[in-house]
């Protein structure tokens, strides 16, 4: 009985040190880091000069301080909720938004061996899908609840599309399963340290290229940024599905965004450039257990600064167009890749 | 005659976008560096602090010229508050001594929120008496009633005119100015 209690308690000690140690430092901490780090990145970058004016004393630091500034304002800004014949969709509609996108950090390996991943469960990706895609609930409902309708209609594109792209990115990732022959996200990483021909990473983004490009392109779309904010829309419908929301709803919201790029960094970096691994490098020694973690956080950071480059850099797509993208172009390119990648394998085996 | 559009005819690569959006972030990032490290583009002026100079051109507040004496020059002839497409000069008039000028306002009120700085008032006026060269913006203020600019508030920001006129006390006018800025 003792023994039970103890093996028990560890787990849930080790659990919760992980997921302090990842979720809440890591993933928190570069989502509120974000919250500035996109609007200073895209103000450089169009020759503006950002948010700059939150100071302490004289103290400005580049406007770091609006991390701690903006919390402030959105808890102390009016929480408006519309006349609407349903204010508790209304008020849980950001947390439906916001808890599966912070869930399926749990099973993110972000470094070797159990040790690296909160919970260790054989589902990996199927659990991403199943819990990510919970996600447009939180916007559809909120849209919905708004009673506004540039809120409806923005919510209408938004539901529509991510049901859409949501069929993309599930075949563009099926290459991967197909290679690798798991679905088990640490799996999938150590398997991508070994080394094709002797030479070459087997990366992910090297076997499967085009099914990265699917990814990025997919995800962004689920994740609703431009190219793809139809739903949002600020010259077409004011704010689109979160016109409604004030204070700490929007902050919510907007965190849950932030939140969903970091996982597409992670799952990406997982699936796609080889995980925690590092070329050419193995073994059990802490330092290098220590520089595989740094390696892993490093590539998730890259894929973070690709989407908000991308993000700045695309006009947005008109409503039509994204939904021909995502159904006469991407499905049949993945459904394609899929079709080659079973027919290269076959021969692989065979030979 | 019909006019000729140039449809543009974007090849494969174009249009398959994935090489336009590669090629579109590299310069985004060119950009950005470009910024961040060597000469900035930025053209902000970071307003309260650093402040861009009004052209000589700028309709500000309105203000009241004087005469050699100090007098207002204004003779209250209500041409400006006929020609003002705003309504917004309350001008009250009173006789006064010297008989070839006749009248002088005793009230010379401007609702600053109803003024369109439209500059007809200033053109209408044959004395040179009002002019919007002073360079000052109108500021906000908490009441209505602040903005309503009365002849002690717009003599403030007067000076001599060049322009000569008639009256008991005439004597060469010379240039004068407000605020540093010549008058034209
Ligand atoms: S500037 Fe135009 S609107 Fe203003 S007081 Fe003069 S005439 Fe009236
Ligand atoms: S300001 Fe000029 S136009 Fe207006 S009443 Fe005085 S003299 Fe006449």
């Amino acid at each position: 009985m003792h023994l039970v209690d103890n093996v028990l308690l560890n787990l849930v000690l080790a659990t919760l040190i992980k997921f302090v140690g990842f979720v809440l430092v890591f993933v928190m901490g570069v989502a509120t880091v974000l919250t500035w780090a996109e609007r200073k990145y895209s103000a450089v970058l169009q020759n503006r000069v950002g948010p700059n004016r939150a100071n302490i004393g004289n103290v400005r630091a580049g406007g770091l301080l609006h991390m701690l500034a903006d919390p402030i304002k959105m808890l102390t800004k009016e929480d408006f909720i519309p006349n609407t014949p349903n204010p508790i969709l209304f008020r849980i509609a950001p947390l439906l938004a916001f808890v599966p996108a912070l869930l399926v950090f749990a099973v993110i390996p972000y470094g070797p061996g159990d040790n690296f991943q909160v919970s260790n469960t054989s589902l990996g990706i199927l659990f991403i899908f199943a819990i990510g895609s919970l996600n447009v609930y939180g916007s559809v409902i909120g849209a919905w609840a708004s009673n506004n309708k540039w809120s409806l209609i923005g919510g209408l594109r938004i539901s529509a599309q991510m049901i859409s792209y949501e069929v993309a990115i599930g075949l563009s990732l099926c290459g991967i399963f197909m290679i690798y022959g798991s679905v088990d996200l640490q799996d999938i990483a150590r398997q991508q340290g070994s080394l094709i021909l002797g030479f070459i990473p087997a990366w992910g983004i090297v076997l499967q290229p085009v099914a990265f490009i699917l990814y990025m392109a997919c995800a962004i779309a689920e994740n609703k940024r431009a190219p793809f904010d139809v739903g949002e829309a600020e010259a077409e419908l004011t704010a689109g599905w979160w016109t409604e929301y004030s204070a700490m709803g929007f902050a919510v919201f907007a965190l849950s965004e932030f939140i969903e790029i970091i996982l597409i960094g992670c799952v990406g970096t997982t699936l796609f450039l080889g995980g925690w691994t590092i070329p050419f490098l193995h073994g059990d020694a802490w330092w290098i257990v220590v520089l595989e973690v740094g390696g892993f956080l490093l590539k998730t950071l890259f894929l973070i600064w690709l989407q908000m480059t991308i993000r700045w850099t695309l006009p947005r797509f008109r409503y039509d167009q994204i939904m021909r993208l995502g159904w006469r172009i991407m499905l049949p390119i993945a459904l394609l890749n899929l079709v080659v990648t079973g027919i290269v394998l076959t021969f692989i085996e065979r030979a | 005659m019909a006019k000729v559009v140039n449809r543009m005819h974007p090849d494969f690569a174009t249009q398959s976008y994935v090489v336009e959006a590669f090629k579109g972030v590299a310069l985004v990032t060119r950009q950005f560096a470009r910024n961040l490290f060597a000469k900035k583009d930025v053209v902000t002026v970071h307003y309260p602090e650093d402040r861009r100079a009004y052209t000589p051109r700028f309709r500000g507040k309105h203000r009241l010229m004087l005469r050699d004496d100090k007098s207002v020059r204004c003779v209250a002839c209500m041409l400006c508050a006929t020609a003002c497409p705003a309504n917004c000069i309350t001008i009250v008039a009173k006789e006064i001594d010297d008989s070839t000028i006749e009248k002088a306002p005793v009230s010379f009120d401007i609702d600053l929120l109803k003024c369109i700085y439209c500059g007809f008032c200033e053109e209408a006026c044959p004395c040179d008496a009002i002019r919007l060269d002073s360079g000052v913006h109108t500021l906000p203020s908490y009441t209505r009633r602040d903005q309503k600019a009365g002849v002690v508030n717009l003599l403030a920001l007067g000076s001599a005119s060049i322009a000569s006129q008639g009256g008991e006390n005439r004597a060469h006018s010379h240039e004068g100015t407000a605020h540093g800025r010549s008058s034209h």
